[in-house]
């Protein structure tokens, strides 16, 4: 424990600009992993285990298509395109058959696949770590900010998840879409009764899911090594920041990754040999004041 | 009365064939000893962040196996490699380990695991009295500490105190010369990380007395994400930062703190630096980075490294790495030891082991040695430079000096109470 260091840096803006920008962005990035997550599950009910293959998948889709075309912009959209139709075919062919099955059948499923996109990664691009390497738009000095520093591409970062949040909020609330969506969630039945496919919305909500932890992973790609199997990891923190947020709440899966993010960054000052432990002990103190998470509802 | 015989067999036969055939099935490698090829189990780490580093392994061993193979095996026995793979955990290590013997009928455990799944095997080789040797595991403890000393267990990796006391050497000089006082480390969080952490630490502040420690991170093993720990050492302002990450770790962390420009702001020293599955890997490698040999063909600058890494090179189509050369010494010690005893037998392989110098690319002086006394490698080729980002990687090495390496390990064993 080292709490002069944390509160030196309270009293430094230097610090709270830099410690905060870095709380956002591990935040983000685990945002846009956990907001498929929370959203498939508040849709289709499934606990979607293999979502951390999406985020790998994105990573190197975005990476081969950086190699090959040497855009930025196209290695993101490629890194998010491949992965929803991933997702789409992947929920058509096999999720959608274990739908209102047992529990332990969806688990089991969604393990298998997450062992077998892991040797596909392995088979196509091969077991060794892989870098994608910092655009070269990107390799620029850091912005000093009130004297903290704050990489533009980290910018560019929490931007894009911010306006994902935005838009996946607007879009759920205000559209025809979103509406339709929402009623399938609350009851599939009569939404199936008014004559609308919901086969069609359950393989569309798991592809934006599976797009969205694919634009993580694509996004990550300049700064994290690849590997198979780099899904694991960000799955486990994604399941803490919906399980804190709750389950199936967008609003809650941003403030929960935000939490989750300050918690690591601060943590690392103040708590430094306890900073997975209190990510932990948070959760467990929110499941114990509220079981259905921050912003998570009852089930009837 | 006449005493009649029962048909079949008698009691005590049969409790003597169920005790032989207990001591058969507990100590497989002794029934198969004899079989005609000699099967050599190797758990390694073949997925995950440091697959490429257990491929290099694997690779290190095929390329000497088939030389010895192609020259009639080892004591007349063909050498049958049996490499599984860990993923890089500790209990599925023990326990690869532990199948690799008792049901593969493997004689000899080439461990090439990480540090973590090191003192795993270990403990299975002291548990089933196997002959083994451990190629990658570098904490210093491994071989160092009487308590985990078995006569059966070597160790042919580098030693981290080995780098600890040559890049102590080295990093003290350019602290004095540039006025280097306030340092950082960061570090994976487990044996190896802070055993040779300390080390370098414990060196640094003996050849410059008035270097300071003024903060320390302890990043996971395989951490994704080092961003909370680079803004940290970056709020301490030190001006120097040591670092013990290695392979996919190291990689990421350099991505991540090249964007917050850290080597800018500091002199960096990261022992696990030049090898070449960092180096090829980092698209953006920052100039000046410190760091130990681990391996490049040019150093040592023998005809005999270049031409073991150009081989290498062609039948595998790409550059050794550390653990590579670590494997293949392994092998070549083997192969020397089963020369001397005449045989395949793992605790003769033992005794003609202990304090066997052998000619070797690797070598510091063209030789490397098994020192008897802990059954670890010394005389190995050892130096600290400066990375480039392009080939030769790291041009000029400053070559440690084994006599004095081996005078300060002795005394660091005394501290540690080892000896």
């Amino acid at each position: 424990m080292d709490l002069d260091a944390l509160t030196g840096c309270l009293a430094s803006s230097a610090c709270l600009v830099t410690q905060t920008t870095s709380g956002f962005i591990i935040g983000m990035l685990l945002f846009l992993v956990a907001v498929g997550l929370t959203l498939i599950f508040g849709v289709l009910k499934v606990v979607n285990f293999s979502h951390g293959a999406f985020y790998m998948f994105g990573a190197y889709f975005a990476m081969t298509a950086y190699q090959v075309t040497g855009s930025f912009a196209l290695a993101m959209f490629c890194g998010a395109a491949g992965t929803a139709i991933l997702g789409l075919v992947f929920e058509r062919v096999f999720m959608s058959r274990v739908y209102g099955g047992d529990v332990l059948m969806q688990l089991l499923v969604c393990y298998a696949f997450v062992l077998i996109f892991d040797d596909v990664v392995r088979l196509v691009w091969g077991p060794e770590f892989r870098s994608m390497g910092m655009p070269s738009a990107f390799q620029v000095p850091p912005l000093f900010i009130a004297g903290g520093v704050v990489p533009p591409y980290y910018l560019l970062l929490i931007g894009v998840a911010l306006a994902v949040a935005a838009i996946l909020g607007v879009g759920l609330a205000r559209t025809k879409v979103g509406k339709v969506i929402r009623a399938a969630a609350h009851n599939p039945g009569m939404v199936s009764a008014l004559g609308i496919n919901t086969g069609l919305i359950y393989g569309g909500v798991f592809a934006l899911g599976g797009m969205l932890a694919g634009l993580a992973g694509a996004l990550a790609a300049p700064v994290r090594s690849l590997t198979p199997g780099m899904g694991f990891s960000v799955l486990i923190e994604s399941f803490i920041v919906t399980v804190i947020g709750g389950m199936g709440s967008i609003l809650g899966a941003l403030i929960g990754a935000l939490l989750i993010g300050m918690i690591r960054s601060y943590g690392s000052l103040g708590f430094p040999l306890f900073t997975d432990g209190l990510m932990y002990l948070f959760m467990v103190i929110v499941l114990v004041a509220r079981p259905t998470g921050l912003f998570g509802k009852e089930v009837a | 009365m006449t005493e009649t015989s029962r048909p079949g067999m008698s009691r005590r036969s049969t409790l003597a064939l169920m005790g032989a055939g207990a001591v058969t099935f507990a100590t497989p490698w002794v029934a198969r000893a004899q079989a005609k090829t000699i099967k050599i189990g190797m758990p390694t780490i073949l997925s995950g962040r440091v697959a490429q580093l257990g491929t290099s392994s694997r690779n290190g061993v095929m390329i000497e196996v088939d030389k010895i193979n192609a020259a009639g095996g080892l004591a007349g026995r063909q050498i049958e490699m049996v490499i599984r793979d860990s993923k890089g955990a500790p209990q599925e290590a023990a326990r690869v380990a532990r199948e690799l013997v008792n049901t593969d009928g493997c004689e000899i455990l080439v461990d090439a695991e990480a540090s973590s799944g090191a003192f795993a095997v270990h403990e299975v080789a002291r548990d089933l009295g196997v002959f083994c040797i451990h190629t990658n595991s570098e904490t210093s403890s491994l071989t160092a500490d009487p308590k985990q000393h078995i006569p059966n267990a070597f160790r042919t990796a580098r030693q981290g105190v080995h780098d600890s006391i040559v890049g102590g050497g080295y990093a003290a000089a350019i602290a004095k010369a540039k006025g280097l006082k306030k340092w950082a480390t960061c570090s994976p969080d487990y044996a190896y990380g802070r055993d040779t952490t300390g080390e370098f630490v414990y060196y640094l502040k003996q050849f410059a007395p008035d270097v300071e420690i003024i903060s320390d991170a302890w990043p996971k093993l395989f951490q994704p994400d080092y961003t909370e720990v680079v803004t940290k050492i970056l709020q301490a302002k030190p001006q120097a930062l040591y670092s013990a990450l290695w392979g996919g770790d190291l990689t990421s962390y350099i991505d991540q703190a090249n964007i917050y420009a850290l080597f800018g702001q500091m002199e960096v020293f990261a022992v696990n630096m030049a090898d070449y599955t960092a180096l090829t890997v980092v698209k953006n490698l920052p100039k000046g980075i410190h760091s130990g040999n681990r391996y490049i063909k040019t150093y040592p600058a023998t005809a005999e490294n270049a031409a073991w890494g150009d081989a290498y090179k062609a039948k595998y189509n790409e550059y050794p790495t550390n653990w590579s050369w670590e494997n293949a010494t392994a092998v070549m010690l083997i192969a020397e030891a089963s020369r001397k005893a005449n045989s395949a037998d793992g605790k003769k392989l033992a005794d003609a082991m202990r304090g066997l110098t052998i000619k070797s690319p690797f070598g510091a002086d063209g030789t490397v040695t098994m020192r008897a006394e802990d059954q670890t490698l010394i005389g190995y080729a050892i130096g600290w430079g400066t990375t480039i980002a392009n080939e030769p990687y790291v041009p000029e090495v400053k070559s440690g000096d084994w006599k004095q390496i081996l005078a300060l390990e002795a005394e660091w064993k005394k501290t540690k109470g080892y000896t």
